[in-house]
Formats: C-alpha cells, structure tokens, sequence
C-alpha cells in the first residue's frame, strides 16, 4: 500500500471503500462507516491515528469495507479539515473533469 | 464476425454463474477479500478510487452494431451513462456495483462477450489493427488468427498462472497500427519468397516502469506451426520469468536479461523438443471455418470517385477537412475507412456517452456492415463506408459530438484514465490531455502542426503509452502534488521507438506552456514536409531542450 500521510503529519483520518458498490467510506467518532469526510473522525497525532485505525479494523470489518488506511488532513483555518493529497481531495469529492459524478454531485 | 459456437456459449455462460456464486458468497461474508479478489480480477472487476470498474473484452477491436448497443445499454443500466474505450480496444465501465455486476456480465453474454482475459496473470485479450479487412495491401486479416490465438490462450491451463500478464498483438500490414513492438509478443503477417503466409514474431517488447522496444524471434513462422511455436515462447517465460519480483516479471524483463541471441537459442530448442507428430497445429478445416467469419463483406462495383463527395466537400469546408483528416482510403474502390475521433476539442479521451455509442451502432448497421472497431488509440472505426454515404454519416456523427477532425493531430492524445479514477495512478491524465486539447483547438493551427502525438500516463505503469508518444508526458507525485515529466522521440508504429526524458519535471501550471514552447521549436526546426518525430529524429535533444528550460 502506497504512502498516504507524510512523515510526522498531525491529523489523519481512516477510509475504505465499500464492499457492495465500492463507495468511497471514511470512519467516524461514533464508530460507524460514513459516505461523507466531513464525518470523519480526525485523530491528532501517530497513536491516536493508530487507535482509530485500530478500532477501525475488528474481526468482522471486511463484511463491510475494503482495505481500511490511514491518510493525511490538513486543518485549514477557512475550510476546516481538508485531506492533504490530490488523491484523497478526489476520492472525496469525485472525478475532477465530471463534476456531475462522484460525491461533489450529490453535495450540490 | 466471429459467431460463438456451443462451446464458446456454454464457457461463457458457465463463467458468468460461476462469479454470481462467488460475489454471493463474498456479500454474505462466506468467502474473504483476499480469496475473492484473484476472481473478481479474473472476471475483469477492478477496485478503483471511487468505485468497481468493469473492464469488457472487445477481441481484436471488432463490435457488430448489435453488440455496440449493448455496450451503450449497460453502461445506461448499470453504470452513469457512459463508457471508456482504453489502448487496449477495450471499453471499462467506472461505475459498476459488484452485486449487479454478474447481471451485466449476463447481459453482455447474449451478445457473445465477456470480461474474461482483461486482468490477471494471463494471456490478455488479443490486440489488432483496426483496419483489418478494410486497408489494401494487407497480407492477410489478422482477425482470423487472432481469433485462433484467442481460442487457444482462454483458460488455457498451462498459461493462467504466469509470472505476470501477457499481452499479444497483431498486425497483416507492414504500416502497424497495433503497436506491436511494445507488446510481450507481437506478430507480423508475412508472406515469403513462395508465396506462403507465416509470420514475423517479435517478443519482448513493452511499456511501464521499464521499456523495451521487442526483438524479432523469427522472420517466419510457417502457419501451421504458429500456436506450438507461441507455445515454446510461453514455456521458456513460464520456466525461467521471474516470480520473485511482480516488476521484474515480464518477458521483457527475461529478453533482456537472457539476451536476444541467447532467448532466440532457448525458444528454438523449446521449438525443437516439441514432437511433430503431437505439434499443436490447428486444421484446416478449422481455420477455413473462422476465416470464413472474417470474409470480406460482398460490397457493391462503384467507382473510384463519387459525385456527390465531390460536391459535398466543395460546399462545406468543415467536412471536406473531415474526409481529409478522418478518411482512409478503403481496399474496394467506392468505400471508405471512416475513423470517428473520442477527442472532442476539450472532451476526455475515449469516453463514449450511452447515446453516442447507440448513434455509432445505428450508422454502422445502416452504412458499414454492421462492423465497429476500437483503436488502441482510443477511437473508433466504421470499416466499410460507401464514399457516397458519407455525408450522411457525417451529419450524424456531427449531430452527436462525433465529427471532430482531428485523426492523428495534436488534439487527438491517448490518455489513461489518471487520477481522477484509477487506484494506481500518481497524477490526473484527462485534464491535461484537455487543456493542450483546448490551448490548440484551433484547427487550421493543429493542421500546421500535422501529426503529432501526445500520450499521456498518470503513472510508470504507462497505460497512457506515454514511452512512445512523439511527445510522451508521465505524471509524478512529489509529497501528493501533481508533477509532469516529458519526454520526446517516441513512437509505436513500424519505426517503434522509446521517447527521451527532457529533464527535471513541469508543475501542473506549467506543463501546457511546455508543451507549446516544444511545438514552436518544432515549427521553426522543421523541414519541409517534416512531422514532429522526423524533426526530433534529424535534430535530437539538444534544441528543444535549451529552448524548453531556458530562464
């Protein structure tokens, strides 16, 4: 598996994707797979991040989700928590050349 | 067209019950991701970054109409409305939910097709030249034995668990439009000094993070011997490929490792240990009975030349630039080749809407036999055209978002699908493939420019083809922002070649200025009548170079 955060980055957060239709998932505080980032739990720092990964990954999770992982946020003082890479922004929001795809289309 | 037999069905059918069984098991958590996905990969179902993508065989590059419409009537029922045809002259849905999946692949069976040999560690599906049966001065159509390869090599035994994939490719013309040379086994059509057909076989050769141009094996492979002697080829790659590093596994990775000379002596005596009386050879009746599928289509007596072309290019000079640029001449005099560019000015490469794909369906039933081909170069073909028709087909294909007459120029780029779908990529593809698309959409412009093309890959996997682009751009990731590195000099055709690196890599801002200050120093080096790659070919590196980092 790729690297998705940088060495030392402070806040990452977990994603899968679904096991059904592949969804783009990300794993919240309250312990369930949500479609949206914006609910996604936000760990700050290394062991807090392996925790929620780690609560992430039980015995059953593959019934559900796909290879779980880590991956970089950046908190940004207009927009909140925003992921770090080109390629989570994506897996995020959808396709950047069909706007009308993907996560972005069903949030506007 | 090749028509499935009772074997060809009950295989098919029996691969579509048997995923069905094995997604239910997955769904209902019976079976593990890891023991599923070596089947779902086997069926042609990738995990991409939004979702499943389905990728679909299109043998050789040759639909019908009615095979056409289901592509266009899959990708209204179970995908977003569209499909993407890719280098391989295959088309992949992006959208696909796994539990439908064994649905459409049952659809997809009536019209006698499938997702088989589109992933895993086989023989892939076969490759072609998207002019077959329609070009003059073919030695033979290489549909017929690429649909004896394709037979052969489908769940064959002994080739389904090799080192990594393996892909061939064919060509009947000594214009190569198959990209032959860049695959694990690429074979010519020839004809010797009797007057006999064999072929040409050139292996090694292939893309990725390490290219390598293939070498000839054999000038002549004589007919009957072809499948025993891929088969000698196969068994020295199954025997000695490497397994024990998936980057170092190709054939070519073992071609240039053993050595040419030293691969050539190894398959030969592989050849040689095959007894003759248990050669695998294929009878002729066999043969006679697929090349009978292939036959060309009864076309009418016309002509040379058609009235009403004449007349309709002198009054529209838009198509009259179309049949220009998108025309080939055809072998039947009266006909012609029509090739329908997936590159609108500012559109993603080889994407078709559901409704397009149904519009080129009606056109080929009503004015091309019937047939549709892929290109490796993402575009499709209507074969047989009746010059007096082509208007007609023209008003629709314009109609639809289908006229753009840019074959072979600047706008007309092969792009991988990148970033902004797959799980591999480093960098988006399509919306730089988009942007030099809109920076020269001026057509009188790309017409000054002539043939140049743009292959674009948004990772070292090289889907994109970027090796051999005149002007190849590979997409990098330096700390999750997006990088583009050129390369120049590189072609796939008969004169196969691997492109150079410039330098140090673009940013995303960047990379169209670098592209056009390339084009401007072209235009001023150029000769007379020269193309982009002849240009680079007689200058080399050095002048485009100083000119593309000057400060």
């Amino acid at each position: 598996m790729a690297q998705h955060s940088a060495k030392g980055a402070r806040f990452q957060a977990v994603t899968a994707n679904r096991l059904t239709d592949g969804e783009v998932v990300y794993f919240t505080d309250a312990g369930h797979w949500s479609l949206s980032f914006s609910e996604a739990a936000i760990a700050d720092g290394a062991d807090a991040a392996e925790a929620v990964l780690a609560r992430a990954m039980p015995a059953d999770f593959e019934a559900h989700v796909l290879d779980p992982y880590l991956f970089e946020v950046l908190q940004d003082a207009q927009t909140g928590f925003q992921p770090a890479s080109v390629r989570e922004t994506i897996r995020a929001k959808g396709p950047t050349i069909r706007l009308d795809l993907g996560k972005q289309a069903i949030a506007s | 067209m090749y028509r499935y037999d009772e074997f060809d069905h009950q295989l098919v059918a029996e691969r579509v019950e048997q995923f069905r069984g094995q997604v239910a098991r997955r769904v209902a958590g019976e079976i593990t991701e890891d023991a599923f996905k070596p089947l779902r990969l086997m069926n042609g179902v990738y995990l991409q970054l939004h979702a499943y993508m389905l990728r679909v065989a299109i043998p050789y590059g040759t639909l019908s109409s009615k095979q056409m419409r289901m592509l266009a009537h899959l990708a209204r029922k179970y995908d977003r409305g569209y499909g993407h045809f890719t280098t391989r002259q295959n088309i992949q849905y992006n959208w696909p939910a796994l539990d439908r999946i064994p649905d459409l692949l049952q659809e997809l069976a009536s019209v006698e097709m499938h997702a088989i040999q589109t992933s895993g560690n086989c023989i892939r599906n076969v490759t072609s030249d998207q002019y077959a049966g329609a070009i003059a001065d073919e030695v033979e159509d290489p549909r017929i034995i690429s649909e004896i390869i394709r037979q052969w090599s489908t769940f064959h035994p002994e080739f389904s668990y090799l080192p990594r994939k393996f892909k061939i490719a064919v060509t009947g013309h000594k214009n190569d439009r198959a990209a032959i040379k860049l695959h694990d086994i690429g074979i010519v059509i020839v004809k010797n000094a009797a007057g006999e057909i064999g072929y040409e076989v050139h292996v090694g050769g292939g893309q990725g993070r390490t290219p390598f141009i293939a070498k000839k094996m054999s000038d002549f492979v004589p007919a009957a011997q072809l499948l025993a002697y891929l088969e000698a080829v196969m068994r020295v790659y199954n025997m000695l490929g490497r397994r024990d590093n998936s980057y170092k596994a190709r054939i070519k990775i073992l071609v240039h490792e053993t050595g040419e000379e030293e691969m050539r002596r190894l398959v030969d005596a592989e050849f040689a240990k095959i007894d003759a009386s248990q050669m695998l050879t294929v009878p002729q009746e066999e043969i006679d009975r697929i090349a009978a599928y292939f036959a060309p289509p009864v076309l009418q007596e016309l002509p040379a030349t058609s009235a009403s072309l004449d007349s309709a290019r002198a009054s529209d000079s838009a198509f009259d630039h179309w049949v220009t640029t998108n025309v080939v001449s055809h072998v039947k005099s009266g006909y012609g080749i029509v090739n329908i560019s997936l590159k609108p000015i500012g559109g993603i490469p080889g994407d078709a809407s559901d409704a397009q794909m149904d519009v080129i369906a009606d056109l080929a039933e009503a004015y091309a036999q019937d047939e549709v081909r892929v290109t490796h170069e993402q575009n499709l073909v209507l074969p047989h055209v009746k010059l007096d028709d082509l208007k007609t087909v023209y008003d629709t294909l314009l109609a639809h978002g289908l006229a753009t007459p840019n074959l072979g120029m600047i706008s007309d780029t092969i792009a991988c699908p990148g970033l902004d779908y797959c799980n591999l990529a480093n960098a988006r593809s399509i919306p730089l493939a988009q942007e030099i698309s809109n920076r020269f959409a001026d057509l009188d412009r790309q017409y000054d420019i002539g043939e140049l093309k743009i292959k674009i890959s948004g990772c070292i996997n090289a889907c994109g083809h970027h090796h051999v682009g005149h002007i190849g751009i590979l997409g990098v990731d330096k700390k999750g922002t997006e990088f583009y590195q050129i390369s120049l000099g590189g072609s796939a055709d008969e004169n196969a070649s691997l492109g150079d690196i410039t330098g140090r890599a673009f940013t995303e801002d960047d990379i169209v200025d670098a592209i056009e200050n390339l084009v401007a120093s072209y235009v001023d080096l150029r000769h007379n009548g020269e193309r982009f790659i002849d240009t680079y070919r007689r200058v080399g590196m050095q002048p485009f170079k100083e000119r593309l980092y000057a400060e």
